[in-house]
């Protein structure tokens, strides 16, 4: 379990990060180290840089635009999971943040980290696809943004260009006064990657109808997916059991899962579906709590 | 690489390869050895240390990225010599351990904790050390040792000090 060796550099800025990428196919950005060490202990990486980006001034932030709240790529996930502005306009981002991994890997593992890394059960990238954030890279001394949906392109591949630097996550807020999220994942040990997750954000109006939903499954297939019709058809509906499932099963029923030892692709297909309805029931009841 | 550490409050100087783990740095370049080295992969938490009071896994940190950083390790937590800290002694009391493998990351992680909140729920004290494994106690004796520890901290007229 020790990693090959390897030149290691700290550059001063984005851009020269950037930079040293082009300068040789085998570096890799470090962060946190909280997936890269793994895989390099393993030997399933072996690069022959690290760029080492945690300190670049101004990378790490957590930042209110009124209509988005911005992270820094390198924002530790801890600073995000006890970050009041991320408590009060972003909730499902808060939401999900305790079971990213542990308390230990979050202080250093990052919030760029995880959306680079494009795991599908990573619950960071099923927030930035269900509430569809915008995702900000460094390439060659110009900035480019691309929407979530389009960044995550399979599990673990994203379209981030091998030369490029991720700067920012952009998450829309909501300004509805009456927003409630739910998330649920199911895995073999408590902040394990998720089998399947679900994650639910909804806006209420004063009768406790729905105005606006957004709804995303994780871990089941290749990429976390949004399923709109359901979103769709809970406008101007109160919460109904019964009618959620249906929905939901719809929606997942032509899904291609994955399936590995710990769960197969039936298996997820039909968690999926509770975990959907467990997440709405809990975003509505979060929501039908505000003022 | 030329790196400077600050370890337990004292400065070192070491010369590491870039490839070379926190881990390592600890156990084989400054006979630190409390830090345990287990899956050496993310997954055990036996090399648990604290960074700026956090506890974070040491295997998955290299000694090139520790500097300008505060970090403790088991060795640094009694008062002085022959002491125990309030953790350390109530695992002694609680038989919070057993081979002494997970120990060390044990009483770091659930520092961690208390040195934020003294008093912590049950469910608070086992997301602490979710990401600690022990295939000797079954977990209960060290969950009791640390209720029993912030109870005693509590009760301390410096209670900031686990
Ligand atoms: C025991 C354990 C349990 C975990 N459980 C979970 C879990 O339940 N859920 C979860 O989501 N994650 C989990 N993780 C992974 C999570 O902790 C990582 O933090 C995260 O996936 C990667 O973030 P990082 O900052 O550590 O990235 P790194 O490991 O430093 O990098 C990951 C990848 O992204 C690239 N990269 C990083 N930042 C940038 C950037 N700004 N621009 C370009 N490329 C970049 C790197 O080159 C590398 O390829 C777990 C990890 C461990 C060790
Ligand atoms: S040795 Fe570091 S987590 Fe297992
Ligand atoms: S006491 Fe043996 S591993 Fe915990």
């Amino acid at each position: 379990m020790k990693p090959a060796a390897f030149e290691y550099s700290r550059p001063a800025d984005i851009d020269e990060a950037c930079a040293l990428l082009a300068a040789d196919d085998g570096a890799r950005v470090i962060a946190g180290g909280q997936t890269l060490g793994p895989l390099m202990a393993m030997r399933l990486a072996r690069p022959s840089r690290l760029i080492d980006i945690a300190r670049i001034p101004g990378l790490a932030f957590v930042r209110d635009e009124g209509k988005e709240i911005v992270v820094g790529a390198t924002t530790r996930q801890h600073v995000v999971e006890n970050d009041p502005l991320v408590r009060a306009k972003l909730p499902l981002l808060a939401k999900v943040m305790p079971f990213v991994g542990h308390t230990a890997t979050r202080a250093r593992g990052t919030v760029g980290g995880s959306l680079v890394n494009g795991d599908p059960a990573a619950e960071i990238v099923l927030v930035a696809v269900t509430l569809g954030a915008i995702l900000v890279w460094r390439d060659g001394g110009e900035s480019q943004s691309i929407a979530a949906s389009d960044f995550f392109l399979g599990p673990m591949v994203t379209a981030l260009p091998l030369t490029a630097c991720l700067a920012e996550a952009r998450f829309p807020v909501w300004p509805e006064p009456r927003v409630g999220v739910g998330f649920h994942e199911i895995n073999a040990r408590q902040s394990d990657f998720a089998f399947v997750s679900a994650a639910a954000q909804i806006a209420l109006d004063a009768d406790g109808c729905c105005t606006r939903a957004a709804i995303g499954i994780g871990a089941a297939t290749a990429v976390p997916l949004r399923l709109d019709a359901v979103a769709d058809a809970l406008k101007g509906q109160r919460f109904d059991e019964a009618r959620v499932r249906e929905l939901a099963k719809a929606a997942l029923a032509g899904i291609e899962a994955m399936a590995d030892l710990h769960a197969s692709a039936e298996y997820r297909k039909r968690v999926a579906v509770t975990m959907a309805v467990r997440a709405i029931a809990d975003a509505y009841q979060d929501a039908a709590r505000r003022p | 690489m030329k790196v400077e550490l600050d370890i337990n409050r004292e400065r070192h100087t070491v010369d590491v390869e870039p490839r070379l783990s926190l881990l390592d740095c600890l156990r084989d370049k400054l006979l630190l050895t409390g830090a345990h080295a287990g899956c050496e992969h993310g997954v055990c938490g036996a090399c648990t240390v604290l960074v700026d009071g956090a506890a974070v896994r040491s295997c998955l940190m290299f000694a090139v990225q520790a500097d300008g950083v505060a970090i403790t390790t088991i060795e640094g937590l009694s008062p002085g010599p022959g002491e125990l800290s309030p953790l350390q002694d109530a695992f002694c009391e609680t038989h919070g351990m057993q081979c002494g493998y997970c120990t060390p990351a044990m009483i770091l992680a659930a520092h961690a904790l208390l040195s934020k909140n003294t008093s912590p729920t049950r469910e608070e004290i086992v997301d602490a050390i979710s990401g600690n494994i022990c295939r000797c106690t079954g977990y209960a004796q060290i969950v009791e040792a640390i209720a029993l520890a912030a109870e005693r901290i509590r009760g301390q007229n410096d209670p900031v000090r686990p």
